[in-house]
């Protein structure tokens, strides 16, 4: 019951990331390749995303604080980069925050790139934040529970 | 190319890879992010490939310039911190001209543009979707086919198929294949360079390869029944087809070809009946040597099939005729039975029907098709059982040919030189005119040689053409070399001005012929025919003829040759029915 417990408490979990629009299709992708040869991949990869994505999100903070001016083209590849990034764990919101960050990078719009950057920081910590606590019950609750599908 | 000769190197013939493509495609792929990088070496790794990872465009140049022929494509960024992926893929393509597949997460249409102005073969979306990946192996495949049709490389068309059929093959048998299709390769490749020098006014038209499909054979045929296939002439046709693209020369040779199949119909109409009682009479009757001519003559009687559904008189595209499946193998190739091959014709005739519906249905299916008729074929299998299993493997590939006339073409081939000889010699005015402007203008020969390979069509003009060699082919018809001498002089004809120059090898190889195969003659022959592009595929075909002892090494060898015009032959007669 604990066991059944924790996987509809997961399955719930997942179903909320989609139902708010905070993961795509990638993510299924993602599942659908975990087997018995990675049993693990989903996280592996979650994991490996926010550690390079994070180095970004960095570089990117860096860039718009040099300011006198706008190195657009400059952040434009940063974020091409990020967006890549991101689409690889189907983060969502995320990407979308990305294609709006990248039209005010061509529109030569500082401020919009600035608040876009913001408003993208507190997506992508926030699905971070949730996937962490995801994967955290997802071993609790053991392998298997981890909507592998062996394939 | 690479798949075959990779495996070469390793000796691991047997390997998964070879075993059942396109598993074991070998993929290598570049990305700087190294999350994709890993979802993609998964996916790739599921899609039963082997996958090579780079992070950065420089070592991946790197990888591919050590061993170029380690992978069999490349998939990449566009995006990349050391080079752009653009560049990358230019490099690519030039330096080890593999298929190349561009992946950005930027989908515009202009970044997409820029890839396929590039070179890249396909231009991947992320996030990439597992099936995507799963069909890159078509890229491999078309690019393989195209080599193999544009003459210049064959090995790789055939080491395709070696693979498609390898686990159906005897490790021996398989061997030898690799073995010799390494050994062409790097002869062609050594001759290369000359061939370039020979045939490099054909460049340019190489390029500008016609495609005859069927809508446009249709129309074709259509305007030369309108003009009157006595007054026909191409710029008439031309004229008629109204297909701006298409020119005088491509009409040109596209006709003669037509009309080569036209009486080549009508002799074996003709001579059918009086063909039965000399069928024995020619190539002694071996095993090996009739499994040769087996070989030979199943793609010819594929090609004959092909043909025989344009028969004039009846519109239907899949006509076959059996009867005439018969006459022209007859004439093609001896053999020493003939009762229990006529069996065959029948059966194949209705097999075959199957698989040219689906092949009407696209191009790609004809090259297919094509591709595993000479699978079949390829390695020299001496006992029937492979073939049979080679089918069925085929069968994997393509359903829809699961019925290749490999079954009848199996029998059959009777050859009655003498009179196919007299047949040939009996319609001079159309071969001759057909003959003469293609000996004169190399555009010509081009547009004949991208347009259609007919070994068997080109049996006509040949005799017409080369008198002398139609002597020296009579004379040997008493040889027991005979059906060699007849193919000389069929092949020859097909390549016009290339032809030419070969005349005299082929005359003396067909007096030397006559007095007794021997392995020198075989050699010389290999030799020779290594020289030339397009002689080599005639020249499988009579290497096999040859060797009364039917050398595997030759007979392998052999196939390699017969199967690229045997290819080309079905090819363009799937072309033509389509």
């Amino acid at each position: 019951m604990d066991r059944n417990q924790s996987r509809r408490q997961i399955a719930a979990m997942k179903q909320s990331l989609f139902d708010q629009g905070l993961l795509d299709e990638q993510f299924i992708q993602l599942e659908e390749l975990q087997d018995d040869a990675n049993p693990n991949f989903v996280e592996e990869i979650v994991t490996l995303h926010y550690r390079d994505s994070s180095r970004l999100i960095s570089s990117i903070d860096q860039a718009l604080k040099e300011r006198n001016p706008l190195d657009f083209n400059k952040l434009d590849t940063l974020m091409h980069q990020f967006k890549g990034s991101s689409s690889s764990i189907g983060a969502k919101k995320v990407k979308a925050e990305c294609n709006l960050f990248r039209e005010y990078c061509r529109a030569g719009n500082a401020e919009g790139c600035m608040r876009s950057f913001q408003q993208l920081k507190k997506e992508y910590a926030a699905l971070r934040k949730k996937l962490e606590a995801y994967f955290q019950l997802a071993r609790q609750a053991g392998p298997q529970e981890t909507a592998c599908r062996s394939k | 190319m690479t798949l075959l000769s990779n495996s070469m190197d390793n000796g691991c013939f047997s390997s998964p890879r070879h075993e059942a493509f396109p598993a074991g495609l070998r993929v290598l792929v570049v990305d700087d992010d190294p999350t994709w990088l890993r979802i993609l070496e998964k996916m790739l790794k599921k899609c039963l490939y082997e996958v090579t990872t780079c992070c950065l465009a420089t070592e991946a140049l790197k990888k591919l310039r050590e061993r170029k022929d380690a992978y069999d494509i490349v998939i990449s960024d566009v995006n990349m911190p050391d080079m752009d992926g653009f560049k990358l893929l230019e490099q690519v393509g030039l330096e080890m001209d593999l298929p190349v597949i561009m992946m950005s997460v930027d989908g515009e249409t202009s970044r997409v543009m820029k890839g396929v102005q590039h070179g890249a073969c396909d231009y991947l979306l992320k996030p990439i979707r597992m099936k995507e990946l799963r069909n890159i192996w078509q890229h491999v495949f078309r690019k393989r086919m195209h080599e193999a049709r544009d003459f210049e490389s064959h090995e790789g068309f055939e080491a395709l198929h070696l693979l498609m059929n390898g686990s159906e093959q005897s490790d021996d048998g398989n061997i030898f294949a690799v073995e010799e299709i390494t050994s062409i390769k790097k002869r062609k490749d050594a001759d290369s360079k000359h061939d370039d020098k020979e045939f490099g006014d054909h460049s340019p038209t190489k390029k500008a390869r016609v495609v005859w499909s069927v809508d446009l054979h249709q129309k074709f045929v259509k305007a030369v029944n309108q003009i009157g296939f006595d007054k026909v002439g191409p710029k008439k046709i031309l004229d008629l087809m109204s297909v701006p693209w298409l020119t005088r020369e491509n009409v040109a040779s596209h006709l003669q070809k037509y009309r080569l199949y036209l009486s080549r119909l009508q002799k074996e109409n003709d001579q059918k009946s009086s063909s039965s009682g000399i069928k024995h009479s020619d190539s002694p009757s071996k095993d090996p040597g009739s499994f040769s001519f087996l070989n030979t003559a199943s793609n010819k009687q594929q090609s004959d099939v092909v043909i025989d559904s344009f028969s004039p008189s009846d519109g239907s595209l899949l006509q076959m005729d059996a009867p005439s499946h018969e006459g022209d193998l007859k004439r093609i190739l001896s053999e020493p039975t003939t009762e229990k091959r006529r069996a065959s014709p029948k059966s194949s005739q209705m097999s075959l029907n199957q698989p040219f519906s689906s092949v009407e249905s696209s191009e790609a299916s004809h090259a297919i098709f094509d591709c595993t008729i000479q699978t079949q074929y390829s390695w020299g299998e001496f006992p029937k059982g492979p073939l049979k299993e080679e089918q069925k493997t085929t069968v994997q590939l393509e359903d829809s040919f699961s019925q290749l006339p490999l079954h009848g073409t199996r029998h059959h081939i009777q050859v009655d030189q003498s009179q196919s000889i007299a047949s040939i010699n009996s319609n001079p005015s159309i071969t001759e005119e057909e003959v003469a402007p293609s000996l004169d203008t190399k555009p010509l020969y081009a547009g004949y040689k991208s347009d259609y390979v007919s070994p068997v069509s080109s049996m006509g003009t040949a005799v017409d053409t080369f008198p002398n060699q139609s002597k020296s082919l009579i004379l040997n018809d008493q040889s027991p070399e005979p059906i060699f001498t007849s193919n000389l002089g069929l092949k020859t004809d097909g390549f016009d001005v290339d032809c030419i120059s070969d005349l005299d090898f082929y005359q003396r190889s067909l007096l030397l012929c006559g007095d007794a195969a021997s392995a020198p003659l075989e050699e010389d022959l290999n030799f020779f025919l290594l020289q030339t592009e397009w002689y080599n595929m005639n020249f499988g075909q009579q290497n096999i003829d040859i060797s009364e002892c039917y050398d595997p090494r030759l007979v392998a060898e052999a196939p390699g040759y017969f199967y690229d015009s045997a290819d080309y032959s079905s090819v363009d007669q799937s072309l033509f029915i389509a």
